[in-house]
C-alpha cells in the first residue's frame, strides 16, 4: 500500500497504469503524453512503463480521435487525451457522427470502447479558447456517456469503469481538481459504476446538485451555510449521462428545494435538464424557488478579475441556496 | 494546370511500377466481370427503385466506377480491413457482401446488415472486415488510419484499405491521416476514386492540380495513378501496392481516374458538366472493355447467359429483401449503447 495522500492527478495516473498493466489491448493516445508527461502532468512516466502503447500524436485532434475510433472498432480499448476541452471542437465529427453512432447504426455489429479524457474549466486566466466547460454541448449525443468526477477516488473508479465500458465516454477533468487530495491513501481503489450519483454531504434543507469542480465549490458554500443555519444536501452526480435522476429525485422529495451548480453555461446547461426532470417528476414536493448557478452567455475573458465576475463562486451559490428556501 | 509526374521525386519512384507487374497475370477476368456486372445491375435496380419512391433518403450510385472496387478487392485477403465512402455499394459487392442483405439494409428492413438503421451511407459488414460506408466526406480516412494502427500494434501483416473521393482530399482529415500513417509507417492503402466532381464542384476549381496523388508526395507516401476504367490495370497496381504495404514499408496511395456515369445523388440534373464529356467517358465503360476481352475467349451466347443469370440473381435478391420484416419500435429504440464488461477493480 502506498503512503501519503492521493491526488486527483495521481488517481487518474493510477487508473491508466492499472488498466494498461492489466490489459495489453489498452492504448493511450494524445499530444505530448510521452516524455513530456502530458500538458497537466497526468501521464508522467506511463510511456516508459507501457512502451508502444502510449502514443504521442501530432496536433491533429480530428485525425487522432478518428484513428482512435478505428482502433477501438478493431479490438482495442483506447483512451485519448484532448489537451484542453476547448479543442474538442476539432474532434467533434469523429465523436458525434462516428464514435457515438457506430454501435447503433451498424446494428450492434461493432463496439467503440473509447475514453476521451479532457481537462476543462476556468479560474486560471487562460481566456476564451482554453477555459470552457463544454459538457453540456455533448448531452444530446445518443450513444455517448459523460463522466465528470470531483474527487480523486471517483476519478480513479470512474476512469477504470469508463475504460471497461464498451461505449465512448467523455471523461471531464477540471484543471483545478488535479491537485486536490484524499485525506488518506485508500486501502483499495475500486471501480465505480457509471450512472450512480453520490451524496457528498447529507442535509435536510436544500438539495444542491453539481458535478466536477462545482462540487468542491458547493461543499465550501455548504460548510459556510451550516454556520448560518442552512443544512445543505450536496449531490455529486459524477456521471452526467446516463444521469441518476432517481438520486436527485429522492433528495428533492426530502428537502423540497433544488439548486444546480455548474461552471458551464446556465442556458442549455446540465442544470436545465436536471430542473426540467425534477419539475416533471416531483413538482408537488417543491417548497421554494428552483435555481441554477452557472455561467452567463459570455466568452470567458482572459483577465482573472473579469473571469471571476463570470464563473460561479461560493458567494453566488450561497445566495442561490438562501433564495431557494422560499418562493420570494 | 497539370503537373507532370516526373517533376516529383517521390512520385516518380513509383512511375516504373507498371514494369514490375506481369500484365494481367493470374486474374480471372470472367469472375471480375461478373462482380462488376453485379454492381452495375444492382445500382441500376437501386436507381429504378428510387425513381419509383420505394427507397427513402438519398443514394449515391457508382455506375462507371465499378472497375476500381473490383480491381482493388482482387488484391486483398479476407482479413484485410476496408473503409468505404458514401458511394460504397460497389465496394460492398466487390468485397462479397450478400446482395439480399444490402437491399434489405437500403429498404430499412430488419434483415439488413445493420438492421435497417444504417442504410446506404452507414453500412458495415464486420464478418468481412468491412468497417463501413460513411456519410461524412473524409470521415473514413482517420478510421482506416486507426485500423492500420491496430494492425501495426498487433504485429500482423494485414492491410487497411481506405476508399475516398478526390473531394475528401480537401478535408483536414485527409492531411491529418496521411501524415499520421506516414509518420508511423502504418499499413494503409489509400485509394482515391477521382471522378473529378465533388457533388457539382470540379476538383480543378478548388485545387491547383488535377492529381490527388501529388499530395501524397508531401507526406513521403509513394503513389501511383491508374486508369480507373480498366479493371486489370487497377488490379495489377493494387496487387503491387498491397504487397508493398504488407511488407511493412508504410502507407501508399493509389489514385484511380474514373467517372460516375450518373449524377452525384438521386436529385442531380448534372448542370455542371457537359453531355459531350459524359459521352467521352462512357466510351471508356469498364464493363464494355471487359466484355471485349472476354469475347476473345467466350461466345456472345455465353456472355449473354452470364448477363441473364446476374440479372435474375439481382431481381430474386430484391424480391426476397422486399419480403423482409419492417423494424418495430423495439428495434428502433434498442442498441444505442453496447453492453458493458463486468466491472473490474
Amino acid at each position: 500500500m502506498q503512503k501519503g495522500k492521493l491526488s486527483y492527478r495521481k488517481a487518474i495516473y493510477n487508473a491508466l497504469d492499472h488498466v494498461m498493466e492489466r490489459d495489453e489491448k489498452v492504448v493511450f493516445m494524445g499530444e505530448d503524453i510521452t516524455e513530456y508527461g502530458g500538458a497537466f502532468g497526468v501521464s508522467s512516466d506511463l510511456c516508459r512503463k507501457h512502451p508502444g502503447r502510449v502514443i504521442a500524436t501530432p496536433i491533429s485532434e480530428g485525425g487522432f480521435t478518428g484513428a482512435a475510433v478505428g482502433l477501438s472498432m478493431t479490438g482495442y480499448r483506447v483512451i485519448i487525451e484532448i489537451m484542453f476541452m476547448d479543442f474538442i471542437t476539432l474532434a467533434a465529427d469523429q465523436i458525434i457522427n462516428h464514435a457515438a453512432n457506430v454501435h447503433y447504426m451498424y446494428g450492434g455489429q461493432v463496439k467503440c470502447p473509447l475514453v476521451i479524457r479532457t481537462p476543462a474549466g476556468g479560474y486560471r486566466g487562460y481566456g476564451p479558447s482554453h477555459s470552457k466547460s463544454m459538457e453540456n454541448f455533448f448531452m444530446s449525443v445518443p450513444g455517448l456517456k459523460i463522466v465528470a468526477p470531483s474527487t480523486a477516488l471517483d476519478a480513479y473508479g470512474c476512469l477504470v469503469s469508463a475504460v471497461y465500458d464498451n461505449n465512448p465516454v467523455l471523461f471531464v477533468e477540471h484543471k483545478l481538481l488535479y491537485n486536490i487530495e484524499e485525506d488518506a491513501y485508500p486501502k483499495r481503489l475500486e471501480a465505480i459504476p457509471l450512472g450512480k450519483a453520490r451524496v457528498a454531504r447529507a442535509g435536510a434543507d436544500v438539495t444542491v446538485v453539481s458535478h466536477s469542480y462545482g462540487v468542491q465549490l458547493s461543499m465550501e458554500a455548504a460548510k459556510e451555510l451550516e454556520k448560518e443555519g442552512v443544512d445543505v444536501e450536496l449531490i455529486d452526480i459524477r456521471t452526467l449521462k446516463p444521469l441518476d435522476m432517481a438520486a436527485i429525485e429522492a433528495s428533492v422529495k426530502k428537502t423540497g428545494r433544488l439548486v444546480y451548480v455548474e461552471e458551464g453555461d446556465t442556458f442549455g446547461g446540465i442544470g436545465s435538464e436536471v430542473v426540467s426532470g425534477i419539475v416533471e417528476r416531483c413538482l408537488p414536493y417543491l417548497d421554494g424557488r428552483v435555481l441554477r448557478v452557472g455561467k452567463p452567455e459570455v466568452p470567458i475573458p482572459a483577465s482573472m478579475v473579469a473571469e471571476r465576475f463570470i464563473l460561479p463562486d461560493t458567494g453566488r451559490i450561497k445566495e442561490a441556496v438562501k433564495k431557494s428556501l422560499s418562493w420570494k | 494546370m497539370k503537373a507532370q509526374a516526373d517533376e516529383f521525386d517521390i512520385f516518380s519512384t513509383m512511375g516504373d511500377l507498371a514494369g514490375k507487374v506481369e500484365e494481367g497475370q493470374g486474374f480471372d477476368i470472367l469472375e471480375m466481370y461478373k462482380t462488376a456486372l453485379t454492381i452495375r445491375l444492382f445500382e441500376e435496380k437501386v436507381d429504378w427503385l428510387f425513381a419509383r419512391g420505394k427507397l427513402g433518403g438519398t443514394t449515391h450510385l457508382c455506375i462507371g466506377q465499378e472497375a476500381v472496387a473490383v480491381g482493388v478487392m482482387e488484391a486483398l485477403r479476407p482479413d484485410d480491413y476496408i473503409v468505404s465512402t458514401h458511394r460504397g455499394h460497389g465496394h460492398l459487392i466487390a468485397r462479397g457482401a450478400e446482395i439480399t442483405k444490402i437491399f434489405s439494409e437500403l429498404l430499412g428492413k430488419r434483415e439488413g446488415y445493420c438492421k435497417g438503421r444504417g442504410g446506404t451511407q452507414h453500412l458495415s459488414v464486420m464478418p468481412l472486415n468491412f468497417l463501413g460506408t460513411n456519410g461524412i466526406t473524409g470521415g473514413g480516412l482517420p478510421i482506416a488510419t486507426g485500423a492500420g494502427l491496430s494492425i501495426k500494434l498487433s504485429g500482423e501483416d494485414r492491410v487497411a484499405v481506405c476508399f475516398f473521393g478526390e473531394g475528401a482530399s480537401n478535408q483536414g482529415t485527409f492531411h491529418e491521416s496521411l501524415n499520421m500513417a506516414s509518420a508511423w509507417d502504418l499499413p494503409v492503402v489509400y485509394v482515391c476514386e477521382n471522378n473529378m466532381y465533388a457533388m457539382s464542384t470540379r476538383f480543378t476549381k478548388v485545387s491547383r492540380f488535377d492529381d490527388v496523388a501529388l499530395r501524397a508526395a508531401a507526406f513521403g507516401i509513394p503513389s501511383v495513378i491508374v486508369d480507373g476504367m480498366d479493371v486489370v490495370k487497377v488490379a495489377e497496381n493494387a496487387r503491387t501496392m498491397v504487397h508493398k504495404v504488407r511488407e511493412g514499408t508504410g502507407p501508399v496511395l493509389i489514385e484511380a481516374k474514373t467517372y460516375r456515369f450518373c449524377g452525384h445523388s438521386k436529385s442531380d440534373a448534372r448542370v455542371y458538366r457537359s453531355r459531350e464529356q459524359e459521352s467521352e467517358w462512357k466510351d471508356k465503360d469498364p464493363l464494355v472493355k471487359m466484355e471485349a476481352t472476354l469475347l476473345e475467349k467466350i461466345s456472345h451466347g455465353e456472355l449473354e447467359h452470364v448477363r441473364r443469370s446476374v440479372k435474375s440473381m439481382i431481381e430474386d435478391s430484391y424480391t426476397e429483401a422486399e419480403r423482409g420484416a419492417d423494424p418495430d419500435i423495439k428495434d428502433a429504440m434498442e442498441g444505442v449503447y453496447a453492453e458493458r464488461e463486468a466491472l473490474i477493480s
